[in-house]
């Protein structure tokens, strides 16, 4: 009788099951520490990360550029094609499109045009186009969706192309432009990891450097990182815009040539499994019964496991901090939680999942503690930010303390916190599939090692399980969110 | 108890209340008349401040934690008797004796059968009766309260404001009704444009004076 009637016991009920399934994942979780010592190397890295240290100056600088050219120049233009993908989401084939190609994370479409491409600025740029076109695709038509229609009500019988060039996207303006410059830091995450697979952004040195046990040079590569991302509103204007894409442009890497009937080849016969092409259905049956029940089966359980503990993990650090970088609720303190917070959520969790394989060997746990961490730390700046906000229409008389976290700020907060945590679960069921480039049995793993044996079919076939796996949680969390009554929250 | 001289009140550059002069003693229940916007939320919280332990608060803004039950919404009163640990627990498994006592005072409210439904799922009236009761939780001798029964049914309000006051020793009470003003205060302030315009004992006026009071708005 209590549980129907009241919304917090409802919301509490919804989230002692998501802990639930997040204990059961961990038995499925290979969760075994590799190092039993990890106190030395831990040392080893803080003091590296206090004594920064890079020899050629001028090589961490053109890496640097790199990062931000691929960055720069996969947002301008994935900005575009989203914007006209946006135009026509109402027809079920754009959605439909855009929501496959945004459900394959950067680093597979990396991986994939590694091969035809090689290590060039062509993958790189490629690699954030596509996925980030159907992002901004889907976020875009939302804003479109929610502007007032009159102003294109005026407009009468005006053909689509110019109802949006004179209507929608004018009025839209400030929402789309900041969401393109949040975006821009998304990129620059994504450019610099896209490093890890090989192309010549930091990511690259940052994991060169990891693996030679040079945790000062890491640390190098790492603070340049964070001094990017810290500074982007200091140097991304928009009149300099113009400038900054063609300076990118011409700072790109060397681009080798492209061989095109290889290409051809790649995508209509070394994608697809022989049995499949000479039409053997028998074969091509027994071929994906194979990989099914050697690769994909394990993998999705590493993957849904480490899914579904890094996202109750992320949710108990998200509301363990935010109350930290909240003026309303530590006063002045609030500075140094919003800091911790910031560095948190800049940090790609990629990098920080290869920092805590260094400390716990390859299993679960890094993957597990850098999603958590990264997606916590960047639900608790939200939800500081909602509790900062709604401290003017707080009661004068409003307790203090724990006690006001607990009985006011907290369960204020709750649904919102349920419903970022649901929109991250898509994020970081992505990302725990590209955690297996670390060499942890995710779906990235068999992916990355199908792809050095030049198994490309079996390559293929697991990127689209991937993306499959990223439709089929983006619409349970939808479906979660609605039936929990959870509305759309400030980001 | 209560007292201001000369004192005015800002938000931001506008000015909302000019020269209060005004002195509240104990056992004084005093009701806060004028047309909406004239300062009387204001007013009310700067006598708040002035002793802001001994009251039982109960502002427009009801501030009710919508997901949180009745029962911890009313329970929110008493939070400064008890200790955080007792606190927190209590969030956790109600408190048996608390929730007798929190029982009773929703048998009152004629809240009995939502004692463990959360506020967002009642209406108005209910939310209101809501905020009532955690300020009786309060169980402190002044109550302090801003249109508390503006809505409450006019048979509803009229019995449960006399419940209020009937269990303080002070109050000060802004109030829409002249009917109700006259009928359960001693004393009546009527605020325009932020300025005292009238103070009076309630026996020397009538509802058609304070009827007035609004109108001139």
């Amino acid at each position: 009788m209590r549980d129907t009637h009241s919304t917090g016991a409802g919301l509490r009920t919804l989230s002692l099951w998501f802990a639930l399934v997040a204990i059961i994942a961990l038995f499925f979780a290979d969760i075994f520490l590799y190092q039993p010592d990890p106190w030395i190397e831990l040392s080893r890295i803080g003091t590296g990360m206090v004594t920064p240290y890079w020899p050629d100056i001028s090589e961490l600088a053109i890496s640097a550029l790199h990062t931000i050219s691929f960055a720069l120049l996969g947002v301008a233009v994935s900005a575009c094609l989203g914007v006209l993908l946006a135009m026509w989401f109402h027809w079920r084939a754009v959605r439909v499109f855009s929501a496959v190609i945004r459900s394959v994370h950067e680093i597979f479409w990396g991986l994939l045009f590694m091969q035809v491409f090689g290590l060039s600025a062509l993958t790189g740029l490629l690699a954030i186009i596509i996925p980030f076109s159907g992002i901004f695709a889907k976020v875009f038509a939302d804003i479109f969706h929610q502007q007032p229609a009159t102003a294109v009500n005026t407009m009468g019988q005006a053909d689509r192309l110019s109802r949006f060039i004179y209507g929608w996207i004018p009025q839209a303006w400030p929402a789309l432009s900041s969401y393109v410059r949040y975006r821009f830091e998304c990129a620059l995450r994504s450019s610099a990891i896209l490093g890890f697979i090989g192309l010549p952004t930091l990511g690259f040195h940052l994991e060169t450097a990891f693996r030679q046990g040079d945790y000062s040079e890491a640390a190098a590569v790492f603070w340049v990182f964070l001094l990017i991302i810290g500074t982007v509103r200091f140097w991304l204007y928009k009149r300099f815009l113009p400038f900054y894409v063609l300076a990118a442009i011409f700072l790109l890497p060397e681009m080798p040539p492209v061989n095109a009937s290889f290409i051809w080849q790649f995508f209509t016969q070394d994608l697809w499994p022989v049995p499949l092409q000479q039409g053997d259905l028998s074969g091509t049956l027994s071929w994906y019964g194979r990989v099914v029940s050697d690769e994909v089966i394990p993998a999705l359980i590493q993957t849904i496991a480490i899914t579904q503990a890094a996202l109750v993990l992320s949710g108990v650090l998200a509301l363990m901090w935010y109350p930290f970088a909240s003026r309303w609720l530590v006063g002045r303190f609030s500075l140094i939680g919003r800091f911790k917070l910031l560095v948190l959520r800049s940090v790609p969790e990629l990098m920080l999942a290869y920092l805590f394989m260094l400390l716990f060997g390859p299993s679960a746990l890094p993957a597990i503690f850098a999603l958590a961490l990264h997606n916590g730390g960047l639900i608790a700046f939200l939800l500081a930010n909602h509790s900062e906000d709604a401290a003017d229409t707080q009661r004068i008389d409003s307790a203090s303390g724990v006690v006001r976290y607990f009985y006011q700020d907290l369960p204020q907060r709750y649904p919102a916190f349920l419903a970022l945590l649901f929109y991250r679960w898509e994020v970081i069921m992505r990302e725990s599939a590209i955690m297996g480039v670390l060499g942890i049995a995710t779906l990235g793993f068999f992916i990355d090692s199908a792809f050095e044996e030049i198994r490309f079919d079996k390559a293929f076939f697991l990127i689209l399980v991937a993306a499959m796996l990223n439709v089929v949680v983006d619409s349970v969390s939808r479906r979660v969110r609605r039936a929990a009554g959870l509305t759309t929250p400030r980001m | 108890m209560f007292q201001l001289s000369n004192a005015s009140f800002s938000h931001g550059s506008l000015s909302v209340l000019h020269d209060i002069t005004l002195d509240i003693v104990e056992g004084e229940k005093v009701a806060l008349v004028g047309p909406s916007g004239a300062g009387k939320s204001s007013l009310l919280s700067l006598l708040w401040q002035q002793n802001p332990e001994q009251v039982a608060l109960c502002p427009q803004e009801s501030g009710l934690v919508n997901i949180l039950s009745v029962y911890q919404n009313i329970y929110m009163g008493g939070l400064s008797r008890f200790s955080t640990l007792y606190n927190v627990l209590n969030l956790i498994r109600p408190w048996a004796s608390r929730k007798r006592d929190i029982a009773a005072i929703c048998q009152q409210l004629g809240l009995s059968d939502k004692l463990f439904v959360s506020p967002d799922k009642l209406s108005g009236g209910q939310r209101q009766r809501v905020a009532l009761g955690r300020a009786l939780y309060r169980q402190q001798p002044i109550f302090m309260g801003d249109e508390p029964v503006s809505s409450l049914d006019p048979e509803q309000g009229d019995s449960l404001l006399s419940e209020v006051l009937a269990r303080h020793s002070t109050a000060i009470v802004a109030i829409h009704s002249p009917e109700l003003a006259i009928k359960h205060f001693d004393r009546v302030i009527a605020l325009q444009q932020g300025r005292v315009i009238g103070d009076w004992p309630t026996a020397d006026i009538s509802v058609a004076t304070l009827e007035d009071v609004y109108r001139d708005a």
